[in-house]
């Protein structure tokens, strides 16, 4: 799945790009690297967001807090987001699911 | 014989309106200290037909899919005559309807209204406040902004928290897994065709339920006009209470008036599915206080998700509320106090919650 073009983000960035029908979330840390998450929250599906000031991802709805890497770290999130697979290919970024999970 | 007597001839022999005027005419409402709470209840009724006539109205110009919804709704806004203020009565209207309707369950419960013999009416109230909700829920997404779109999706997510059967009910209410185009038509069906069925039903039965048993007088005034009968006023139904209580639907309209013109309500920015819920997102005020409970719970309660003991709390606090005219028969002095203070608790919880939810970040 195309998640976007190399430069599309900047460090310590966000966006939401369309994983089949459900929104996901590409992230570019501080220091460059790329991870995807499903922008589902796990609480009550609110789309949540990354947060350059916190470089965490936040839920707006209930004040959930998740790490670049999905896990819950503070608020009502039950659960993880589901966290992909990110590859580049020339300037494109790609996202898949994880074979594992 | 004039032609007015003949008209009313012909009518009193086809209708029968006689019994009807005979029946007002009996019909009379006590007068004491308490008297104003036995205005709310018209006050939500006067409110309701405000709502009836103006989503008339809207129903004109409005379109229910995704791609047109937002700009139909614009369209009422900018182009079409006085469009503006319907939409705002219709907003402002709905809020002020929620805002009575409580008041008047809140009045019926502290003058323990709801005693033998007005189970039905009660429950029938209930009914209706359930109703009123739902006219709220399913009346917000319709514009399909931002913050409709997300207050639809939590609010079918949570009850689909609830186990067994949560996902069904989910997948009822969205038309599917997500939050789409099928949510819009289904909110739409529920808002103009079923909720109003449904609310012409329980208003003509709570309405019937009324004129069965009269206007209920709170017990300590019982008590007093028992030991000095020569306190005991009432006043006709009709005309009396009736001029009476349009006074009140005259102020409700001033101010509903005033609201509607000078604060229009705004449409927001149009929902996108793929853009992130935004900062400060938050419920209509009447389901404030349950938003900002769940925003509280933690995580986990031990092996249970947090929600769900918030799912659960609230849904066995409604059936207790809704049961309550079962456990208050009025025979007992301290289960009348108890009751007493629950209201007043819940009361205060809900208004704690909701001034907390607006206050905090």
């Amino acid at each position: 799945m195309l998640a976007g073009k190399v430069g599309d983000l900047k460090p310590n960035g966000g966006k939401i790009f369309r994983f089949g029908t459900r929104p996901a979330l590409l992230i570019m840390s501080p220091d460059g690297k790329y991870t995807a998450l499903t922008a589902v929250c796990t609480h009550l599906g609110c789309t949540v967001q990354y947060r350059p000031d916190l470089h965490n991802v936040w839920c707006a709805c209930h004040n959930g807090m998740y790490d670049v890497d999905g896990r819950n770290i503070s608020g009502p999130p039950p659960k993880p987001l589901e966290a992909f697979d990110v590859f580049i290919k020339g300037d494109e970024i790609y996202v898949q699911r994880q074979r594992n999970a | 014989m004039s032609a007015l007597a003949k008209t009313a001839d012909w009518l009193e022999e086809h209708f029968r309106y006689g019994e009807i005027v005979a029946l007002l005419r009996k019909k009379t409402v006590p007068v004491h200290r308490f008297s104003y709470f036995y205005f709310l209840g018209g006050m939500t009724l006067f409110l309701f037909g405000i709502q009836v006539v103006t989503g008339i109205l809207l129903l004109l110009y409005y379109r229910p899919t995704p791609n047109d919804a937002f700009e139909s709704v614009q369209y009422i806004m900018t182009q079409v005559r006085f469009g503006w203020l319907i939409r705002s009565i219709h907003s402002w209207s709905a809020n002020l309807m929620i805002l009575t309707a409580f008041a008047h369950m809140f009045s019926v419960f502290f003058l323990k209204s709801y005693r033998k013999p007005r189970e039905l009416t009660w429950l029938s109230g209930i009914a209706l406040l359930g109703i009123v909700l739902g006219f709220g829920f399913s009346g917000y997404l319709l514009p399909w902004n931002t913050l409709s779109f997300f207050a639809t999706k939590v609010g079918t997510d949570i009850p689909g928290q609830v186990p067994g059967v949560g996902h069904w009910i989910l997948t009822f209410l969205r038309g599917g897994e997500d939050v789409t185009a099928a949510t819009l038509t289904r909110f739409f069906a529920f808002h103009v065709a079923l909720l109003p069925g449904l609310a012409t039903v329980f208003v003509g039965l709570h309405l019937l339920l009324v004129q069965r048993f009269g206007m209920s007088v709170p017990p300590s005034l019982e008590a007093e006009w028992r030991a000095k009968p020569a306190a005991h006023r009432e006043v006709p139904f009709f005309p009396n209470f009736l001029l009476r209580e349009l006074m009140a639907w005259y102020v409700v309209l001033a101010i509903l008036g005033a609201l509607a013109a000078f604060l229009p309500w705004e449409l927001g920015v149009k929902a996108d599915a793929f853009a992130p819920a935004p900062a400060g997102i938050r419920p209509e005020w009447y389901f404030m206080f349950a938003f900002q409970t769940l925003k509280l719970l933690p995580a986990k309660f031990g092996p249970i998700a947090g929600d769900l003991v918030g799912v659960i709390g609230f849904g066995f606090a409604g059936l207790v509320w809704t049961l309550l005219p079962f456990f208050d028969r009025g025979k007992s002095g301290r289960v009348a106090r108890w009751i007493a203070g629950a209201g007043v608790f819940v009361l205060a919880y809900m208004i704690v919650m909701t001034v907390y939810g607006y206050l905090a970040k």
